[in-house]
């Protein structure tokens, strides 16, 4: 999955996409995930990072992380 | 502002109904209100007595009331010549479609013999991009556009039907549109929307997909000197845009500047166009004037009202290569406070 390059998303969590006009809100985990697949951070590593600051197990941000994923290709923030 | 050194436009502007489908007519002073290269005298056209524009003195320095298109043309270029002898009008923006015939009949005769410049599409390029000639117009120029029909009787539906399927798209000649899902709702329609603004009808294929408008002017040579694409983010009831954003498109722009390199179109226009899941455009209507949601266009950073009276008085414009994407526009309703005077004054004298 590639990010999008031309998204924009703010502190706060509101992403835009310039190229429908469409704009979402995203929670705090939807945040560091995003921030995570703009570094170019690979699935193992955003879910290791995720999993220390969360407090979660991995195998629930492995899932949270896929649905994220597949979001974002749904709304074509991501191919 | 600097209102040094520059030179000072008359400049006659149609268009102010103001209401919740608004005419261009206020985005467009307000454009040339904060044009940076000229000064301004705004002349205010209404044809009715409750314009909202007609009170807006900040606005618009002085109305006349025009005779309505029906009139013919013969009556507009004598209320012209009226007009014109008291304000030495340099500069006239139509800015409703059903006006740009007789004005454009007139364009020649306006500049000729009372110096009044316009920037028009040619009789040729408002023909084609009627809505009853879009389909052939985008034939003609490789323009995707949904099969289209024109019809005089709902019997005919059923045919157009079989070949497009529903949902289908129900149109007036030249306003209204309303989709189908089957045969007993699109003669519905039909009897509706003839009723209200005559035959032809035009039954549309519809395109599932993204509406998104484009507003833009063309140099005639085949140039295109700006456009600012926008997605609608609020819709009146009438499917009129309330809130729009500006979108970045490199296509979508590509697509404009195509359609003005092939056509040459002269003036202002507003491209309506369906995106659809494979990212194909459909060309649903065009607008041959500056649309209502067009004072973005000053926001986004592309003064396209301004580029086309110095373009039309013969200064020399750069045509606009950015804008700033994610800008928007939110349109709101204001009461005017208006003394009965005012109203007496437009009503029976025809100017304020």
């Amino acid at each position: 999955m590639v990010l999008k390059k031309n998204i924009a998303v703010s502190d706060n969590g509101f992403l835009f996409n310039p190229t429908t006009g469409d704009s979402y809100s995203l929670n705090a985990t939807g945040i560091e995930f995003l921030k995570l697949l703009q570094k170019g951070k690979q699935n193992d590593e955003i879910i290791a990072e995720i999993s220390a600051e969360f407090e979660i197990d991995t195998i629930t941000v492995e899932k949270d992380l896929n649905d994220f994923k597949s979001t974002l290709v749904r709304l074509k923030l991501a191919e | 502002m600097n209102t040094t050194n520059k030179p000072t436009y008359v400049i006659a502007v149609t268009g102010l109904n103001a209401i919740d489908s608004p005419g261009p007519g206020i985005s467009v002073i307000r454009a040339l209100r904060d044009a940076t290269s000229f000064n301004v005298r705004i002349i205010g056209i209404c044809y009715e007595t409750m314009e909202p524009g007609i009170y807006m003195h900040d606005l618009i320095d002085k109305t006349y009331q025009s005779p309505y298109p029906s009139a013919g043309v013969d009556v507009l270029m004598e209320r012209f010549r009226y007009i014109n002898e008291i304000e030495n009008v340099d500069f006239l923006f139509p800015n409703f479609d059903a006006e740009l015939f007789n004005f454009i009949k007139l364009e020649q005769r306006f500049k000729t013999e009372l110096g009044i410049k316009m920037l028009l599409p040619t009789s040729e390029q408002f023909e084609a991009r009627h809505k009853t000639e879009l389909y052939e117009f985008g034939q003609k120029y490789d323009i995707k556009v949904p099969i289209t029909k024109s019809i005089t009787n709902a019997s005919e539906i059923a045919e157009i039907a079989q070949k497009i399927g529903f949902p289908l798209v129900v149109k007036g000649k030249f306003y209204d549109a309303k989709i189908a899902y089957n045969l007993d709702q699109a003669a519905q329609h039909f009897q509706k929307i003839s009723a209200q603004w005559g035959l032809p009808i035009l039954i549309q294929q519809f395109v599932h997909g993204a509406e998104v408008n484009v507003c833009g002017v063309g140099d005639g040579n085949g140039e295109l000197l700006g456009a600012v694409p926008m997605r609608k983010l609020y819709i009146t009831d009438k499917g009129k845009a309330w809130s729009g954003i500006t979108i970045a498109d490199d296509e979508l722009i590509e697509m404009n500047r195509e359609m003005v390199k092939s056509t040459k179109w002269r003036g202002p226009f507003e491209l309506e166009v369906i995106k659809n899941s494979n990212d194909e455009f459909y060309l649903i209507e065009i607008n041959p004037r500056f649309p209502a949601w067009c004072y973005l266009t000053v926001g986004a950073g592309q003064n396209q009202i301004e580029s086309a009276v110095n373009f039309a008085m013969g200064t020399k414009v750069e045509p606009f290569t950015t804008y700033e994407v994610g800008k928007m526009f939110v349109r709101y309703s204001y009461d005017m406070i208006v003394g009965i005077e005012e109203f007496e004054k437009i009503s029976t004298n025809g100017e304020l």
